[in-house]
């Protein structure tokens, strides 16, 4: 370090070590088309999907495009409250923000008929049971709860119905579905 | 040097729009894949332009890669600059010979939080942001210096009001009220979102692609210190330097698109660079009436192309301008023959 010359009357004062600058942005998200379409229809407790323009993809939930084309995705579907566990997750440790009961269990869930999963918790069922291509089913807040929020399905429980076979869940199931080895 | 040209573009403003950056990427983007008749596994290299403190989230344009559609994986990259300088990057790739195509786009969308805001965040962070001071305010300051200084006079701030459009005729600009004075409503930009898509090729492709390709025969640019205080608000260095390597003063230019925000950057640049004042050689849609942040830059590019494939003009002058009161500038030079 070289050395710094400072006036003799601040030279025995402590350096500074950081500075703090807080800085404060307000904005209003704009959510497009698609998010804005799909918010509306899901305080209606109606879950809609999109479907590619490109091969007919089912996209859950919608982002304006098909991501892996640039394609732009205005027809909607209305999606059942079923699906399968595609993938999922036990959490056992306590995360900042999220004062969830652990251990809890988050899920890549797929709706009948999707193409892609969605996160979301699933519930009313022991972490050791919970299997990649059981059955689920929403449980969404009590009506008068509900809203343009993501946050309406509280979690996923299952449904008892037999599993879907491994090979065939989750986004193995795109493979299966298109019957050849698709990029997605 | 390889011979590179711009051969497709598409663009669109709006003071408000209702899309988000994928809604609004995506047409403008297809179209110049459709009109190139490219798609994009036939493109080398992707690169865009554009701005977190914007979009009010941070990598921001990864989100907008759903627009280009990166499957099969593409070769991209990204600035946090206008898409001008994403151009930039394009074009060094090109000299590198390592690509023969390329798209490059850039998107501004001021209109979900306060730009004033998101221009005060790109100041220096010790002494001057956290003071906060607004784009229209340290212009103004910039102005003041220069009309004291009788370098520019309020007759031309006013001209260039009328060139630009902001106001029908000079009493109207005299009769409005001072904004930040000595600025008035006339001499401020007003914001759009945008967003531009073009397609560039190399020599050997482009002719295949446009019958009338926009060579870019000079590109430069050049920075000056982020510091107000060391810097000479009465003169632009770097914009001169980048015009000069461009290659400006080669030959006589038909249309110069600049990029200024500001009636006191216009007129000053122009004095700076030398530039006819003849609204013949103007753009027609001059930036002060809808200024998109992050895409300004590029579309100014896009129009100095437009004009050669319109062929309304045969040489032509692109400028792009970033960072607080034009500290950084880009030139690029484009014409109808390869030169």
């Amino acid at each position: 370090m070289p050395e710094i010359n400072v006036p003799s009357s601040i030279k025995d004062l402590e350096q500074v070590q950081s500075v703090r600058t807080p800085i404060k942005m307000e904005y209003t998200f704009t959510p497009g088309v698609a998010a804005q379409t799909y918010l509306r229809e899901f305080a209606n407790k109606r879950i809609l999907g999109t479907i590619s323009p490109v091969d007919g993809a089912v996209l859950v939930p919608p982002r304006g495009s098909d991501p892996r084309y640039g394609a732009l995705c205005e027809e909607f579907v209305e999606m059942p409250h079923t699906g399968h566990i595609g993938s999922f997750c036990v959490t056992n440790v306590p995360i900042p923000g999220r004062d969830l009961e652990l251990p809890y269990i988050s899920a890549w869930i797929f709706l009948d008929g999707a193409d892609v999963g969605f996160l979301n918790l699933v519930a009313e069922c022991p972490p050791e049971e919970c299997r990649i291509g059981m059955r689920v089913e929403a449980v969404w807040k009590p009506d008068d709860e509900i809203g343009m929020t993501a946050e309406n399905i509280l979690y996923w429980r299952p449904t008892g119905e037999p599993d879907l076979p491994f090979e065939e869940a989750g986004v193995r199931g795109w493979h299966v579905r298109r019957g050849e080895g698709s990029d997605a | 040097m390889r011979k590179v040209a711009i051969v497709s573009a598409a663009s669109r403003q709006e003071e408000k729009m209702l899309d988000n950056e994928v809604e609004m990427m995506v047409p403008l983007i297809s179209e110049v894949r459709e009109e190139t008749g490219l798609d994009q596994t036939e493109i080398g290299f992707t690169c865009s332009g554009s701005s977190d403190f914007l979009a009010g989230q941070a990598f921001s344009f990864v989100m907008t890669l759903d627009a280009v559609g990166p499957v099969p994986p593409i070769s991209e990259s990204h600035v946090e600059m206008d898409g001008a300088w994403a151009l930039y990057e394009t074009w060094v790739k090109f000299q590198m010979g390592v690509i023969d195509t390329a798209l490059v786009y850039s998107y501004g969308k001021p209109s979900p939080g306060s730009l004033q805001d998101v221009l005060s965040t790109q100041l220096d962070p010790y002494y001057v942001a956290p003071l906060w001071p607004d784009a229209h305010s340290i212009t103004a300051l910039q102005a003041r210096h220069l009309l004291e200084k009788g370098e520019i006079s309020t007759e031309e701030l006013a001209d260039c009001a009328v060139r630009a459009g902001t106001v029908e005729n000079k009493e109207q600009y005299f009769d409005q009220p001072t904004l930040a004075d000595p600025l008035r409503q006339a001499d401020c930009p007003t914001y759009a979102d945008g967003g531009v898509a073009m397609i560039l090729a190399a020599e050997g492709k482009a002719e295949e692609l446009c019958e009338k390709p926009a060579w870019i025969t000079g590109i430069d640019h050049r920075i000056d210190s982020h510091h107000f205080g060391v810097r000479d608000l009465s003169t632009i260095p770097s914009a001169k330097k980048a015009a000069e390597k461009a290659g400006l003063y080669k030959a006589e230019i038909d249309l110069a698109e600049i990029h200024t925000a500001y009636t006191v950057h216009d007129v000053l640049l122009r004095k700076e660079l030398n530039l006819p004042l003849n609204p013949a050689k103007s753009s027609k849609n001059h930036p002060i009436k809808a200024e998109t942040l992050m895409a300004s830059g590029l579309l100014r590019i896009a129009e100095a192309a437009r004009a050669i494939w319109n062929e309304e003009a045969n040489r032509t002058l692109a400028h792009a301008t970033s960072g607080p009161l034009m500290q950084q500038n880009l030139m690029c030079v484009l014409s109808g023959e390869k030169e």
